[in-house]
């Protein structure tokens, strides 16, 4: 069976070792962690953890119902597919020697990012959008040199409208 | 009203009906201790903590109450992990109580703190760390609650040394609600509907029943079912005595060193009914081949135990026992009648295979440590309550002992953990005092902590240690004869103690067999004698436990005699 992408989100009991029953729920078990958020939400009892984790139907299945089964945890839901908006934001911190500088602000505007902070020698240009957005972007800034990189990982929310 | 943090825990023990706990002192629990010994809670000091931890569950799985063992920081904490390891595979409801470094030294690295929560996370169903005495009465309530309801298991709360000492107003706490924690119970009617359906259509019924029925107190309602429908049972290691030993639909064990005739059931059966199972790997061995011809229905309260292992075809989430009542409902509202002559093949196939292949041992000059556990069973009338070691010991007495009732078979399953069986003993006969309990264990097992004889003299506890002696580690002994060319790998354990004087050195009794027309007398004597006694059977030391399924084989291949 196909391994694929899921994304997970949960709400949890924003107490001291929540984070840590979940994460040691994936190591312990054997299952994988491409990224993982936590904040909480307007509610201070509770947070929001969205992870992303990748494996087939069956695996998935036995991920949430795992999930569900930590006391802690209140909420899961699978947001993979389109009836979800999904964000991830980089920093990405890109070597801007003068003959590139118009380029690099070229790809800056056409992929909607922010220069946040210029120094001689780099741009530490601020990007938001979806994984495929990201990726593309890093390719074109790639030969430029990318010093350094912070992604968020990805978080999610349901489309109301769906 | 003014309390202490170690009284408000005691009261709370006394709302949650807790009459034992079983426990060691320590500095970070002194002032627990200080107020325990002012209740009516009988403390039963045990002689290392992992004997508290196994005595509380032995005393969980024979009464089905929550079992509370009471240690200290650091290393009394440390050395609960493998009993709470313990119940937590094999589902027991246990409350394990440990003390804590004050909470300003947590951090500190100070003396004899450990981080007894991170420790215990993947092996506890839940724990917590109290960090203010005003949390203590909740906590503790839901620790509890947690502990004995859904799929029940171990529950760890650490309560540091300051949280017990400080005084705070303290008000009673009605009923324990948790947002975020629901057990369902009630099974959803249309699923089990679509149940009643493949029984209607099945020709070769097995039911397939594991701990969870035992838990539920669903052995009532399994029984009722099985009889209705006329399917023959086979449970798991952990459901045996949910079903009637002595019943003609007993099909024995299933698994690694399940008998012929439930094995060959499950490989040959079209509807599978599994309930309160989480098809092992020694229940199914090669996966691909488990009832490759069955309809699986899965009935369990853990929704994580469903399609874990394998595909179902329905799945039913609930109590074992509300589920199977709902099931007899919907049985007896259909109308339907088992048409007699279309299970009738089956049947006789199944009488077949237990006529053709019964469990089987050759009793020679040597004592056969097969023959020890029948003669165990004829003289308690199958009575007593059985703990057991882990290895050859536990599977004979899994095979030869039969078990009528449930709570009476108490053994470490899933976990499989050596030194279980002598705490354990000591718990069920706290919660049985006049009821025969008798540890049978293996010579190596017993030594993992035989320090427990003397808690058994010193609270005049009379529990049984039948020991199955053949001077070997003797399972890992038997897969090294059967697929390690017969190279005994450190299995060989020539020095073992005199048992019988060691049983005499704790103030116990110590009887000894050495040949077979002597079993009977000495489990005569052992059985009768109001004291704790040891009972050294030398048995054959080469016997193995068949029949077997090797590793990895379809449990239709199996070793036999």
């Amino acid at each position: 069976m196909n391994s694929e992408k899921h994304i997970l989100t949960m709400l949890v009991d924003n107490e001291p070792g929540v984070l840590s029953r979940v994460v040691g729920l994936f190591s312990g078990r054997g299952y994988n962690i491409e990224s993982l958020c936590v904040a909480e939400t307007t509610d201070p009892e509770v947070s929001r953890i969205t992870m992303v984790t990748k494996g087939n139907a069956p695996l998935i299945e036995q991920i949430e119902k795992q999930l569900r089964k930590l006391v802690n945890v209140i909420k899961v839901r699978d947001l993979s597919g389109d009836k979800s908006v999904k964000r991830e934001m980089a920093l990405v911190c890109v070597r801007a020697k003068p003959e590139n500088r118009a380029e690099i602000l070229r790809i800056v505007d056409i992929f909607r990012c922010k220069v946040v902070d210029v120094g001689p020698e780099y741009y530490i240009v601020e990007v938001t959008g979806d994984e495929g957005k990201l990726s593309a972007l890093l390719k074109l800034l790639k030969p430029m040199g990318i010093k350094k990189i912070a992604r968020t990982g990805t978080i999610a929310l349901f489309r109301e409208s769906a | 009203m003014k309390r202490t943090g170690a009284q408000i825990l005691m009261e709370i023990l006394k709302e949650e009906g807790v009459d034992t706990v079983f426990g060691f002192p320590g500095g970070a629990v002194i002032d627990i201790y200080d107020e325990l010994v002012k209740t009516d809670i009988r403390h039963i000091l045990v002689r290392h903590e992992q004997g508290a931890v196994h005595a509380a569950d032995g005393y969980a799985r024979s009464s089905g109450k929550v079992g509370v063992c009471l240690v200290t920081s650091g290393p009394g904490a440390t050395n609960t992990v493998t009993g709470i390891a313990t119940a937590y595979m094999d589902s027991i409801p246990l409350v394990v109580l440990t003390g804590q470094v004050p909470t300003q030294l947590i951090g500190n690295d100070a003396f004899q703190e450990v981080d007894i929560v991170g420790i215990t996370r993947p092996c506890t169903k839940h724990n917590y760390l109290i960090t203010q005495t005003e949390d203590l009465a909740r906590t503790v309530k839901e620790a509890f609650h947690i502990a004995r309801s859904g799929r029940p298991g171990p529950v760890l709360v650490d309560i540091p040394k300051d949280v017990s000492v400080m005084e705070v107003d303290y008000e009673p706490i009605p009923r324990i609600r948790m947002k975020s924690y629901r057990p369902t119970y009630k099974p959803n009617l249309k699923q089990l509907q679509k149940v009643v359906d493949l029984i209607r259509e099945a020709r070769r019924p097995v039911i397939f029943a594991g701990g969870g029925v035992i838990t539920a107190k669903g052995a009532e309602p399994l029984t009722a079912l099985a009889r209705k429908i006329s399917a023959p049972v086979t449970t798991t290691l952990m459901g045996l005595g949910a079903f009637p030993g002595t019943d003609p639909l007993w099909l024995g064990m299933i698994g690694m060193h399940g008998t012929y005739r439930a094995n060959m059931s499950v490989n040959g059966c079209d509807l599978l009914i599994a309930v309160g199972v989480r098809f092992d790997d020694r229940v199914t061995g090669k996966i691909d081949t488990f009832a490759r011809e069955a309809k699986i229905v899965h009935i369990d309260i853990d929704p994580t135990s469903i399609r874990k292992n394998i595909p179902v075809t329905i799945p039913v989430v609930g109590d074992c026992r509300v589920t199977l009542q709902e099931l007899l409902k919907l049985l007896e509202k259909d109308g339907l009648e088992v048409p007699s002559d279309s299970i009738r093949p089956w049947l006789d196939q199944v009488e077949h295979w237990k006529n053709t292949k019964p469990l089987a041992y050759r009793q020679e000059d040597v004592i056969k440590p097969q023959y020890v556990v029948e003669k165990l069973y004829e003289l308690t009338g199958g009575e007593a309550i059985i703990t057991t070691e882990v290895g050859q010991n536990q599977m004979w007495t899994a095979q030869y002992y039969h078990f009528d009732r449930p709570g009476r078979f108490v053994t470490s399953g899933g976990l499989g953990t050596m030194g279980f069986g002598l705490p354990a003993a000591i718990g069920a006969q706290m919660a049985f005092p006049d009821t025969v309990v008798v540890d049978v264990a293996g010579d190596g097992s017993i030594q993992m902590n035989i320090q427990e004889m003397a808690t058994a003299v010193e609270c005049c506890l009379p529990v049984k240690v039948a020991i199955l002696n053949n001077r070997y580690l003797g399972m890992v002994r038997q897969w090294q004869e059967l697929f390690y060319d017969r190279c005994y790998a450190c299995t060989g354990m020539e020095h073992a103690p005199d048992f019988v004087k060691l049983a005499e050195a704790y103030g116990a009794v110590g009887l000894r067999a050495t040949r077979p027309d002597e079993v009977e007398a000495v489990l005569r004597e052992g059985l009768s004698t109001p004291r704790p006694v040891i009972m050294d059977f030398q048995v054959e030391r080469e016997e193995c436990v068949y029949p077997m399924v090797p590793a990895g084989a379809s449990i239709a291949e199996m070793l036999l005699v």
